[in-house]
């Protein structure tokens, strides 16, 4: 019998078993913030211990940092405190930060990758859910608390018990419009919000395979809106170009390749489930409530009490009560005051080229606030040397500066309550992006396409 | 090291909403603190209370009515679903909480939960619902050592899951952490293998 891309990572990392119990997970990268790590530090300092194994944490500040001014210091004083607290604990246990005005600084699930730490076989954990980004690359990646925090700090190993594994297979070829976020939110749409919870989830089929990193990383990241411990792609070519050439890209880098290449799904391999998708019916997707499973295409109608499944049914009138919107109404046309492009969703180069290309030449909507925030400096200079801050400018978007914004809504990035927001990130929660703020989740090209015409909108109408 | 959890008898709150995330058990403007300490008072913040200068309590929210109380909480299906944040499980401790009751948990919230001496108590869709209609003065008994949730009044119980490891620590109070560091030889073994 065959082994799972899963189960050949997860078996080179298990220390030990414990009889009727967990096993004791070794870690090879863990990516710390300013938001989950202070009380981890906090724990360790209380025991009079230090980072196992600091050269294998690296930090950024993310969460809660200003996107406007980065240069001045913080003014909200909790906000700076924690953010020093960062500062300190990396300096006292020798870990590596990246922090505010450093050229490699940005949201961790960005930097990871485009640094080349993040690589194929490895386990990566964060105190953040998104760290299932990172599995695009054939990875265990899983978002952990921070009592986790402080055990990875202190020992580089985690107690973990070995989730079910599924595999999503999309195969064939996507239409005109449709992007890897309209797979991710297609797929969420169909097995909801929690059908992935308790399994390893893998993608695979040719729809996946003929995605670029950026797009793959948009799908994993979202593995855990369906409640999935992580989610994983098996690396191939694609995966080895991204990584070749990156600054922590392997010294040897032959030689890992080869390694690499073992890291797939033996045919004959089982899976706990399987879930088999047709890319041709994947249409630009667009969410209507208050969880990511509930989305539509763009050109649909929001569900009824008695065309919804099972799964939200109950939620039903209690999210549209607070997105006020009304079941059975088209969601085209539908008013946005909001455009958030950023998050560890769609903030990366690819996703901002996207945008650029779509918008060159046009203005956005009057009425429609536009936030463009880049995943990380380097996205951000790698823009302006593309002139595509320039093509944002012309349009009326603003080009802000990296961090996570307005998807968490943590720094001073909120929408206001009651305003609608199109948004590239990942969670439509009540209050997510603001008390009161109603999210409607969608790729870069479908909320640029509703940054130009004020309203939701389907892109397909707008590309030559 | 955790509180110990053994057995406890009390009243509950029932909270019949499902998918409840993690950023309505704390919103994420309430995560700037760096200790572990205080976060109850912000449990369930902006069901629990006007969003205006007033910051008035919503009548309408479980929380609010006192004819609900009790250590336990009772909620709908897929609870403590989104972000990882730990700081849900500390508010819902740091509120009076050492056990929540659904028919199913996000992952990452029941080992947050577990690591902070909060029960999480899986049980059926159906004993859920009955749980759901019971008089607002019922109480319950969750019994780790034997596994079950008892319904007091009427004597009826259903049997729960937890593996056998955490439920030594939760029985006892420890800690994850202290096991892993008195793993170190066999951790550095594993490095050099």
């Amino acid at each position: 019998m065959g082994q799972t891309l899963f189960e050949k990572i997860w078996n080179r990392h298990v220390v030990k078993t414990i009889d009727g119990g967990p096993s004791v997970l070794y870690i090879d990268k863990h990516f710390i913030h300013e938001v989950t790590s202070p009380q981890a530090f906090n724990g360790l300092n209380k025991r009079g211990i230090k980072v196992f194994r600091p050269q294998q944490t690296v930090a950024t500040a993310d969460h809660n940092v200003p996107t406007l001014n980065q240069h001045l210091p913080i003014k909200e004083e909790l906000s700076r405190k924690q953010v020093e607290a960062l500062i300190k604990n990396c300096t006292e246990h020798g870990v590596e930060l990246y922090g505010l005005g450093h050229p490699y600084q940005g949201i961790v699930h960005v930097i990871g990758p485009e640094l080349g730490i993040t690589q194929p076989g490895m386990t990566i954990v964060c105190g953040d859910s998104h760290t299932s980004t990172h599995g695009a690359f054939g990875a265990i990646a899983f978002g952990i608390g921070t009592s986790e925090v402080e055990m990875v700090l202190a020992t580089q190993c985690l107690l973990q018990t070995k989730p079910k594994l599924m595999r999503i297979n999309v195969e064939g070829e996507l239409k005109k419009g449709v992007v890897s976020k309209d797979i991710v939110l297609y797929i969420l749409s169909k097995i909801s919000a929690s059908g992935a919870t308790g399994y390893a989830v893998e993608f695979a089929g040719s729809a996946i395979r003929s995605l670029s990193m950026e797009a793959r990383m948009t799908i994993c990241n979202m593995s855990i809106e369906m409640g999935g411990r992580c989610g994983l792609i098996a690396p191939d070519e694609t995966t080895f170009n991204y990584i070749k050439g990156r600054k922590f890209a392997p010294q040897d880098f032959e030689k890992a390749v080869a390694e690499w290449k073992q890291l797939y799904s033996d045919a004959g391999a089982l899976f706990d489930k399987e879930i088999f998708i047709d890319a041709a019916d994947i249409q630009p997707m667009i969410t209507y409530g208050t969880n990511p499973g509930m989305g539509i295409p763009v050109t649909g109608t929001i569900p009824t009490t008695e065309t919804i499944n099972d799964n939200d049914k109950s939620g039903l009138n209690k999210s549209l009560a607070y997105m006020g919107l009304q079941q059975g109404a088209p969601i085209k046309g539908q008013k946005v005051d909001y455009v958030f492009i950023g998050s560890c969703t769609n903030s990366r180069i690819e996703d901002l080229r996207m945008v650029a290309s779509f918008i060159k030449g046009k203005q956005k909507a009057t009425d429609v606030e536009v936030w463009i925030v880049p995943g990380s400096k380097q996205v951000e200079a790698q823009a302006k040397a593309e002139g595509i801050d320039k093509i944002f400018e012309e349009a009326g978007f603003i080009l802000r500066q990296p961090g996570c914004s307005a998807c968490l809504g943590m720094n001073e990035d909120k929408i206001p309550s009651g305003k609608y927001c199109i948004s590239t990130s990942n969670r439509n929660f009540e209050g997510r992006q603001g008390a009161g703020a109603r999210t409607l989740l969608a790729s870069p090209l479908t909320a640029a396409a509703a940054a130009v015409t004020g309203v939701v909108t389907d892109v397909r109408e707008l590309l030559n | 090291m955790a509180k110990a959890f053994t057995t406890i008898t009390s009243r509950f709150v029932p909270l019949n909403i499902e998918n409840v995330d993690t950023d309505q058990i704390i919103p994420a403007r309430f995560l700037k603190a760096t200790t572990r300490d205080g976060f109850g008072k912000n449990l369930f913040r902006d069901w629990r209370y006007t969003n205006d200068d007033e910051q008035k309590p919503k009548a309408e929210f479980v929380l609010n009515q006192p004819q609900y109380s009790g250590e336990i909480l009772v909620a709908a299906k897929n609870f403590g679903c989104g972000s990882s944040r730990e700081h849900a499980a500390w508010a819902l401790a740091d509120y009076g909480f050492r056990a929540v009751v659904s028919s199913f948990f996000a992952d990452i919230f029941k080992n947050n939960a577990l690591n902070n001496g909060l029960l999480p108590v899986t049980v059926s869709e159906s004993f859920l619902q009955k749980l759901f209609t019971l008089e607002n003065e019922a109480t319950l008994t969750i019994n780790l050592e034997t596994q079950t949730i008892i319904i007091d009044a009427s004597g009826e119980s259903e049997n729960f899951e937890i593996n056998a490891y955490k439920k030594t620590c939760m029985l006892n109070g420890y800690d994850d952490i202290d096991y892993l560091l008195s793993m170190k030889t066999e951790i550095e073994n594993f490095e050099n293998a």
